[in-house]
């Protein structure tokens, strides 16, 4: 693995995208409370598995093109992201040896922190309603989702060599 | 695997470059590029995540039976009957209406044009009431415009992209527009709630007169709205003693949550009927 070319830009963009679509998906009011922050998963499973390619500035744009989607302050999604990416891009080593659980609890940790950048960002604009600990359903459905999202971007990695 | 460069620097790149736009796209026009060209890479993920709904709604329109069929046909052209009725009356009504307004010489309403859209998304945030819809620049659709459905106001464009459109509903909790009851003519400022049949009216003394059931439409104060679209009913008033107001809650006529199409509503400039120059009259 050490000299290979790095390949698979496009598989990586199209599992954002397909993220992207989860997250403007149709579903019932009650359940967007608790609807994931996929793309921040996928996001996070890349720079995991590749960080010397994937890191703070693909966290940027990812996060601008999530503010233009669901159409948020420009940049209130591109900051909290390459936050995101960053703390992920310091921790990747450790992320690799921890157990499922363990990886769970940082995943809960990391949505949390980063959506609670977009909300401070979207409170000082007054879009807010609810209190900010409404994210934290969020956040606990991204942590359980984590190992299964992993297991099908890794069979994804593997089946179109993504490097 | 090759160690990261080091991320601080582009970490320090990235914030700076977000708060500038975050700046910009506040204060500012100048962040509106930006946004029209990720537009086009973003309008086609609304356009997919609308698909299931489209074809099923296809799906269930191939498998009707002819009977459901023709009873809705029928159904649909006593309701065009009945409409047509009435739009014989209202445009004698109009042009009446703007000869009775230039005797007052106060300016002519204008008829509108008018565009119909489908809804293609709702705004995941909890927080925020908003749709993106199926028409934008392309279409002539721009910020500003105001958005109807069959019933009543709905919202206003707040971000046209180049293939879709972002409308803030008159639900949003930042939202607040002037109405006035239809019975008397009392003005008051309608405002979101958040949630999406509800609505109330602010800063309303407790001597109004408005009562549960009063229809309320739009002012067109404000140049935002245009003038008489009906926009909620008053469903509870409420006066309590020592508070400087009444409480009064309302809910929209459109059906906000509901709708799949609505239109979009765009000032002509020109009037119904040729006004006579206002200083070629006072001459005569």
């Amino acid at each position: 693995m050490m000299h290979d070319r790095p390949a698979g830009t496009g598989v990586i963009i199209v599992t954002l995208l397909i993220a992207a679509l989860l997250e403007v998906v149709p579903l019932p009011e009650s359940v967007n409370w608790v609807r994931p922050e996929w793309m921040l998963l996928v996001l996070v499973y890349w720079v995991l598995e590749l960080p010397s390619r994937i890191g703070v500035l693909w966290g940027f744009f990812v996060g601008l093109y999530h503010d233009v989607l669901v159409g948020t302050t420009l940049g209130q999604w591109g900051l909290a992201y390459a936050l995101g990416a960053f703390v992920m891009l310091a921790a990747y080593k450790r992320m690799r040896v921890f157990t499922s659980l363990q990886q769970c609890a940082v995943v809960f940790l990391l949505v949390g922190t980063v959506s609670l950048l977009a909300f401070l960002v979207q409170e000082s604009v007054g879009r807010t309603l609810y209190p900010p600990y409404t994210i934290l359903y969020a956040s606990l459905t991204s942590a359980v989702l984590w190992r299964p999202v992993c297991a099908l971007l890794r069979w994804v990695q593997l089946r179109f060599l993504v490097r | 695997m090759a160690a990261p460069a080091n991320p601080t620097y582009r970490l320090l790149i990235a914030l700076v470059l977000a708060i500038i736009m975050m700046v910009l796209d506040q204060r500012t026009p100048w962040a509106a590029p930006v946004r029209h060209v990720l537009g086009y890479l973003t309008a086609p993920i609304h356009y997919l995540a609308h698909l299931p709904v489209d074809s099923s709604e296809w799906l269930s329109e191939q498998t009707q039976s002819r009977g459901s069929l023709m009873d809705e046909n029928r159904r649909l052209q006593r309701q065009a009957l009945i409409l047509e009725q009435k739009v014989q009356r209202l445009a004698v009504l109009e042009a009446e209406n703007v000869r009775l307004r230039e005797l007052l010489n106060s300016s002519a309403d204008l008829d509108a044009n008018v565009l119909v859209a489908e809804i293609i998304g709702v705004d995941p945030d909890p927080n925020r009431q908003e749709l993106v819809i199926n028409k934008g620049r392309g279409d002539q659709v721009s910020r500003g415009q105001a958005v109807l459905d069959a019933q009543g106001l709905i919202g206003q464009v707040v971000d046209a992209g180049p293939l879709s459109a972002r409308v803030l509903l008159v639900t949003d909790a930042s939202h607040a527009m002037s109405v006035q009851v239809n019975r008397n003519g009392v003005r008051a400022v309608l405002a979101g709630t958040g949630q999406s049949d509800g609505l109330k009216l602010l800063y309303v003394p407790d001597t109004a007169d408005i009562r549960e059931g009063d229809l309320l439409v739009s002012t067109g104060l404000g140049q935002r709205y245009p003038r008489g679209y009906p926009v909620a009913t008053v469903t509870t008033v409420r006066h309590q003693s020592g508070a400087p107001f009444a409480e009064i809650t309302a809910r929209p006529t459109a059906r906000v949550d509901r709708a799949s199409h609505v239109l979009l509503v765009q000032p002509t400039e020109k009037p119904l009927i040729p006004v006579p120059d206002p200083e070629a009259v006072n001459d005569a």
